[in-house]
């Protein structure tokens, strides 16, 4: 007796607690091997799984098995040329795989890496490791004030411009039919009347005879039609205009500048402790802009605009200029984007370097220039030391712009999280 | 001649059930004695879940089946896994599983590999008999899965997997190979474990009460007791009633580990015997469905392309080869058994006088239910398999400063190469002899473990790893000796030792000899 079950239907990922547990252990390696995934991707391309090898040494299952030595015999298949007695040379020993357990399973090549796959939200979870991603979802942000007009019907008040002759003209049309049916009929019935007088042959009547009769009749026609005639073709009250509502369009496109000190004083862990904060507010804006550009602007001395391989992995050495990249970001929107279309982040990195004579300078381009113009710009200072006189510049921004401006020290990794806190408190209100 | 069952290439759930039918008729007709028959239609997803929790159809959570998930998942991803071809659970009624991409032929292909084939090597080897219950398997494992999670919410996932970790490096020494065990029922299993709790409790006190022993200390070594007196070699069974420290749910989670070894043990040791039979099984019954023309021309050219593949074995020198694929043996040394009977030479007359010219399905049967993959081999290898896969054996000996063909497929060697290739096949000889030894249950605690080599091959380098296992569970001191003949190889200790310590006990031993 056979039974034939569809299973199909049942549960696929029974496997996905087991994935899991597995993902858990090797917590440590997987980060590491997403770490090093970050390097080599743009930050444009965060978003997507991502192949992790782990060593296969580190996954082994220990087992009490047979070392090499002693002395092993294997029969083997497909003998072409021995006999029995003959004797065949060593391979040097050092080299591995010889004769051994003829069941071993993993003696294939290039199984000394175990490879496997995680999503993208994994590769997220590690890549942020145990902070508590924001859910990044669809926020109301404070956009640029663009607007659309959308057709809203009809409305009695308007502009001639927005005149809708059809609509008007249909309405007076109406107006005239409801005002003048009732006469109309009467004269359509006058005039019924009158044709059948005149049809009928003359009866002699001395009160009221038949010329009398039909002049009558013409007379009550003629009064009631210069009635109806009376009746305005148009009138004010017929008139519709087109009625447009103004709707806030937010735009959707957004451009993020990323601006980085890259003097010798940024070493390569400062970049990449940057370059996680930016990838975590492109993530974030990604979620809400149809389309993002990013602008990579580094500066020592003077600013320039890179491509991002450029922006994140060449040295420079020399002193710090901040105020080259704030005036070189000015002259970007001023050329490419407008305010009124784009809505403009900015994210800028420091080791908190700079010349002193520069930070006011820095300050004033900030609040004059350049806030006004901004959704959000955020400053993290990647330094354990003290601040220098940039921060306290940036301080008093932050005092004077709590709605634009968020700044952050930052050690590590971890740290750049409340800067998004605060991105997120504000515009949830 | 009848009428071709189906002639396209999809398959439907009514096409399966008139195969099964007919395959069944015909299953009956050869003798195959199964369990009733269940057939799961699955996903390409649901076969790799499948295939990861090692043919259990449940299993409990660990870290090692998601490992194994990604790894089946790739492969499948990169093709090198052709299709999952066959799983089938050892259980009453038997499950085979079948694969919805897969066509109707490699659908008859399966039914009559698992579900006659397996089905019926369950029902009928005497090592299954012994140490598998096929009716109350999958209420273990349900039971198994259960308890588990339950300790998880009690104790921690960390502290769970610990243990099952530990359990899993010493799985394969989890069987008494020469003690008939008591069958395992779920229901049994419940009522039972409490009672084991407190009753191993109460034990355990026996064997550890510290009678203070005035004047014993000084006893020479020969004359004390050892405990356990016999060497053990069912490590599992021996933690899980005598390790000191364990909790009584970590008992258990030692004892499910076991139940899942002894249940996993018999299809360890007929690996070849199983899958020869198996794929005899689907050659027979396929070509017997296309003799009464119930399945077309192009259904059986299909079907030799797929068997061909499943049999091939690569020579040793190939790029493919990796050892000698047990499909192949099995199916060539049954397929000559039933040559032997049918069409006997002189050579299978002088070699098998009881078989030649016998009825060929009461030999297979035979063959089939009394014997292990070691004892088959020595038993029923001919000279003509031999011959036809050019066996020849190898001897690789440490102190030799070259290989050394020891034996090859002629007259002289016939014996020989059967005797190595059975040897082969021998568990002890695959996997090192390890048992329990002593355990010092007026001193230390420690525990003992003895090393027996066989020709001198020494423990591979995972041996320190496992220890570590060993006494994660034993929660005391652990020792390896590795011992031939009275001199001791090597020694390994967990807590790692000094070397000088090493040294120092060895002077004491020799001292004392």
């Amino acid at each position: 007796m056979t039974h034939v079950i569809d299973r199909r239907l049942n549960g696929k990922n029974k496997s996905a607690v087991n994935r899991e547990r597995f993902l858990r252990r090797y917590r440590k390696h997987i980060k590491k091997a997403v770490a090093e995934a970050v390097q080599k991707r743009s930050i444009t391309n965060i978003e997507q799984g991502e192949n992790i090898s782990i060593p296969s040494r580190d996954l082994k299952e220990p087992i009490f098995h047979h070392g090499r030595g002693g002395k092993r015999e294997m029969v083997h298949p497909g003998n072409k040329e021995f006999i029995a007695g003959d004797r065949l040379p060593k391979p040097p020993s050092g080299s591995g795989g010889g004769t051994g357990d003829g069941q071993a399973s993993d003696q294939g090549e290039g199984m000394d890496e175990f490879v496997f796959q995680i999503t993208q939200d994994e590769f997220l979870e590690f890549l942020f490791d145990d902070l508590a991603l924001p859910n990044l979802a669809r926020k109301k942000l404070k956009d640029t004030e663009t607007f659309k007009y959308v057709r809203a019907g009809y409305s009695t008040q308007g502009t001639p411009a927005k005149l809708n002759v059809v609509r008007s003209l249909r309405g007076a049309y109406g107006r005239r039919l409801s005002l003048g049916g009732s006469r109309r009929r009467k004269i359509r019935e006058l005039e019924a009347q009158l044709a059948e007088l005149q049809a009928a042959p003359d009866v002699p009547d001395p009160a009221f005879s038949k010329k009398d009769q039909i002049q009558a009749l013409e007379e009550e026609i003629a009064a009631l039609k210069s009635r109806v005639k009376r009746i305005p073709w148009i009138d004010e009250i017929d008139l519709r205009y087109n009625q447009h509502l103004k709707q806030p369009q937010p735009a959707t496109s957004a451009v993020m500048f990323c601006l980085m000190d890259v003097s010798g004083s940024m070493s390569q862990m400062h970049k990449d402790i940057a370059k996680r904060f930016f990838i975590l507010l492109y993530l974030f804006l990604k979620k809400n802009y149809q389309r993002i550009d990013v602008v990579f602007i580094r500066h020592h001395t003077s600013a320039k605009e890179v491509d991002e391989e450029e922006f994140f992995y060449s040295r420079e050495t020399g002193g710090t200029i901040v105020s080259s990249a704030l005036k070189l970001m000015q002259q970007i929107i001023e050329a490419r984007y407008s305010p009124a279309e784009w809505n403009i982040y900015a994210a800028q990195a420091s080791d908190g370097d700079n010349w002193n004579d520069d930070s006011p300078v820095c300050g004033k381009i900030l609040s004059e220039q350049i806030l006004p113009l901004v959704q959000y710009y955020s400053y993290v200072e990647i330094t354990p030391q003290d601040h220098q006189m940039l921060w306290y510049e940036y301080e008093k921004l932050q005092q004077a712009h709590p709605e634009s401006f968020a700044m952050q020290q930052i050690a590590d990794a971890a740290d750049i999280y409340p800067v998004f806190r605060q991105l997120f408190e504000r515009k949830a209100a | 001649m009848s009428k071709p069952i189906s002639t396209g290439s999809e398959w439907t759930f009514d096409l399966i059930q008139q195969y099964d039918n007919e395959i069944a008729k015909l299953a009956k007709e050869f003798g195959l004695d199964t369990y009733p028959n269940q057939i799961e239609v699955i996903s390409a997803e649901q076969m790799m879940d499948a295939y990861s929790s090692v043919g259990m159809p449940v299993g409990y959570n660990h870290w090692s089946f998601g490992k194994q998930f990604l790894n089946t998942s790739k492969q499948y991803q990169r093709g090198q896994m052709g299709l999952a071809y066959e799983i089938v659970i050892n259980s009453d009624p038997c499950i085979a599983y079948l694969m919805e991409e897969n066509t109707m032929m490699m659908q008859a292909l399966v039914i009559a590999h698992a579900s006659y084939g397996h089905n019926s090597f369950f029902k009928g080897n005497y090592l299954f008999r012994t140490w598998t219950d096929a009716s109350a398997i999958i209420d273990y494992l349900v039971f198994a899965r259960k308890y588990v999670s339950e300790c998880e919410e009690r104790h921690g996932v960390d502290a769970v997997e610990e243990i099952l970790d530990s359990c899993h490096a010493i799985m394969n020494y989890g069987v008494d190979r020469y003690k008939r065990p008591a069958p395992i029922s779920a229901a049994e299993e419940r009522r039972r474990q409490k009672e084991r709790e407190e009753y191993l409790q109460s034990q355990l006190n026996d064997i550890w009460r510290t009678i203070p022993t005035f004047g014993k200390g000084d006893e020479p070594e020969s004359r004390r007791q050892r405990y356990p007196v016999d060497p053990q070699e069912n490590l599992l069974y021996f933690i899980e009633k005598n390790a000191p420290l364990l909790e009584p749910w970590e008992r258990e989670l030692v004892r499910i580990v076991r139940k899942l070894a002894q249940y996993f043990y018999p299809q360890r040791q007929t690996q070849v015997m199983n899958e020869g039979w198996a794929s005899f099984w689907h050659y027979t019954l396929i070509n017997a469905l296309y003799d009464k023309g119930l399945v077309t021309e192009g259904f059986i050219m299909e079907f030799l392309q797929s068997h061909t593949a499943v049999i091939y074995q690569p020579s040793f020198d190939s790029p493919w080869y990796s050892g000698i694929n047990p499909y192949t043996l099995g199916f060539a040394i049954y397929s000559d058994l039933r040559r032997i009977c049918e069409a006997p030479t002189d050579e299978d007359r002088h070699w098998f006088p009881d078989i030649a010219g016998g009825d060929w399905v009461e030999v297979l049967h035979f063959a089939m239910k009394n014997f292990k993959d070691e004892s088959f081999i020595l038993q029923f290898l001919s000279p003509k398999v031999i011959r036809d896969l050019k066996l020849f054996a190898i001897a690789d000996d440490d102190q030799e400063p070259t290989y050394n063909v020891s034996a090859i497929h002629d007259e002289a060697g016939y014996r020989l190469i059967r005797e190595k290739l059975a040897r082969q096949y021998n568990l002890s000889y695959r996997e090192p002899n390890i048992q329990v030894w002593n355990v010092d249950i007026r001193g230390d605690r420690s525990l003992t473990l003895r090393h027996i080599p066989i020709d001198r091959v020494p423990l591979g380098d995972d041996s320190d790893e496992v220890l570590r296992h060993v006494h994660r569970l034993w929660g005391f001191d652990v020792h390896l000796e590795s011992r031939d003949d009275e001199s001791l190889l090597a020694t390994y200790h967990c807590p790692p030792r000094r070397e000088s310590e090493d040294l120092e006990e060895l002077e004491d031993r020799i001292g004392n000899a």
